[in-house]
């Protein structure tokens, strides 16, 4: 697609523009239109409660009233703050994660940069959050954002390590950092996902599901944990922390916020579906391939995997209803104690069994 | 011609560029009266006492430092990951040594308890309250 525009429009850079602003306004701000939506009609229901009922049929416009809302408040910027410091907080930590958006293959004709070290990239990037984190917490001058900053940067930098083993060890696997060679490897049906043993055979296969079974489980465990969801929500817990690192925004700085932590439930949703379920890959075949309407192969590739993203982000909400929240040491004792290990242990044995 | 970091740089000026005309457009029509009472720093409607910007908990400090052994391991494990397998079982057999020795050294930090956050000591309050109760 991206030569295709070239060809079209002949300038490079308008083409990039163009690129790189698809996934902001064709994905991110609407999925988190109707995430919003989703998480409050989700917990209400499971709470037996209706949830927003007021605007528009069902309550299905009440984001889009609150984003309103968020428009016209004031932006308060406290006497103490650093107010510099302050105001750059937003712009870091949405920019870190949209920027996890460019590696990521939408699906075969999409890709924002088809870097050969796509995944490396995206660990990489994410951490710009946790320094944007930091800098909210610390320049709003206030006790529970400082105290709810610390927290969140202990979290992510610790859970960014079984992150990143269980990324490596599928990288040993697929010998591949590329997000889209990778979901490439996955191709033709569901046997062939990276959790049923990938394109291995025989008894290799059966020997590997289990181990891929646990790296997928530690991987779900500590993103949820990386993106502050409940039960890893300590961070923002309500009932202690009023609302964690970013007590004293509003307005639109408050939304930005916000749409960050949503665009960041997504993103690590995509990680989750292109290393381990095959990314854009269709279980079965393609309609197109039947039909021979070789243009209808892309856009059923993007709802693929739209629709396994949505799903991992569906299970993040149902958790948020289920489980009740870690105290502090609990946290750090599952990551440093448990989680740790086992996705080292998992990292060797899926080398050697790689390497028969 | 760009490179693949060059549209990266795209995504992250267009991601800046975002908030910014957010922030800018909601300025034009937000209401602008600051008060004493909204510009106090927030701490549950009280009076804030002292400043917030105090010493925090050393083991932050200690799993800050930790966790950049461990990233920087991780790093150094990438490029191994990807070629292991033209080195075969001897290449195999450096990266295992490598990480053995890691995981001494984590081991190492279990054992001196630098993993442990400190937990309220259940059982000396539970005396207290015996002792109030008596």
């Amino acid at each position: 697609m991206y030569n295709f525009l070239v060809d079209i429009l002949g300038n490079e850079i308008i083409v990039m523009i163009i690129t790189a602003s698809l996934p902001l306004f064709l994905f991110v701000i609407p999925f988190a239109l109707v995430a919003v939506y989703a998480e409050r009609k989700v917990s209400a229901h499971m709470q037996d409660r209706l949830g927003p009922m007021r605007v528009g049929y069902h309550g299905l416009l009440q984001t889009v009233a609150d984003i309103l809302k968020l428009f016209q408040k004031e932006d308060i910027v406290t006497e103490k703050a650093d107010k510099s410091l302050f105001n750059i907080a937003p712009f870091l930590v949405f920019a870190g994660s949209y920027a996890a958006f460019a590696a990521l293959p939408f699906s075969s004709i999409f890709i924002g940069t088809n870097t050969d070290i796509g995944l490396f990239y995206i660990i990489a990037i994410s951490s710009l959050v946790v320094a944007g984190i930091l800098m909210a917490g610390w320049a709003s001058n206030n006790k529970y954002s400082l105290l709810g900053a610390m927290r969140s940067a202990a979290q992510i930098i610790s859970y960014e390590i079984p992150t990143a083993l269980v990324i490596l060890s599928l990288v040993m696997f697929t010998g591949t950092l590329n997000l889209h060679t990778m979901s490439e490897l996955q191709t033709s049906s569901f046997l062939n996902w990276n959790i049923l043993g990938g394109s291995e055979t025989g008894i290799i296969k059966i020997i590997l599901i289990p181990f891929m079974l646990i790296g997928c489980l530690i991987l779900f465990i500590s993103t949820l944990a990386e993106v502050n969801r409940t039960p890893f929500d300590i961070p923002e817990a309500e009932s202690e922390l009023v609302a964690g690192f970013h007590t004293e925004y509003s307005g639109m700085k408050f939304a930005m916020f916000f749409l960050s932590e949503y665009a960041n439930m997504f993103a690590v949703s995509a990680i989750i579906t292109s290393v381990f379920f095959g990314g854009y890959q269709s279980p079965f075949g393609y309609l197109g391939d039947l039909a021979g309407i070789d243009w209808l192969v892309p856009i059923e590739q993007l709802f693929w995997f739209s629709a396994k993203g949505l799903f991992f982000v569906f299970v993040q909400m149902w958790l948020r209803w289920t489980l009740p929240r870690l105290r502090v040491d609990q946290l750090m004792t599952v990551c440093w104690k448990y989680l740790i290990p086992y996705s080292f242990v998992n990292l060797i044995i899926i080398g050697i069994i790689t390497l028969l | 011609m760009l490179t693949e970091f060059g549209k990266i740089f795209i995504f992250i000026i267009i991601a800046i560029l975002f908030v910014g005309i957010a922030i800018l457009l909601s300025k034009l029509i937000r209401p602008k009266r600051p008060t004493n009472e909204k510009l106090t720093t927030y701490e549950c409607g009280e009076e804030p006492i002292g400043t917030p910007w105090v010493k925090f908990n050393i083991r932050f400090y200690v799993i800050a430092l930790i966790f950049l052994i461990f990233d920087v391991e991780i790093v150094l494990l990438f490029p191994w990951a990807l070629s292991y397998k033209d080195f075969g079982i001897v290449g195999f057999l450096a990266g295992i040594i490598f990480l053995i020795i890691l995981g001494i050294g984590m081991i190492y930090e279990w054992r001196k308890g630098d993993l442990e956050w400190d937990r309220p000591k259940i059982n000396s309050f539970n005396k207290d309250k015996q002792e109030v109760e008596e």
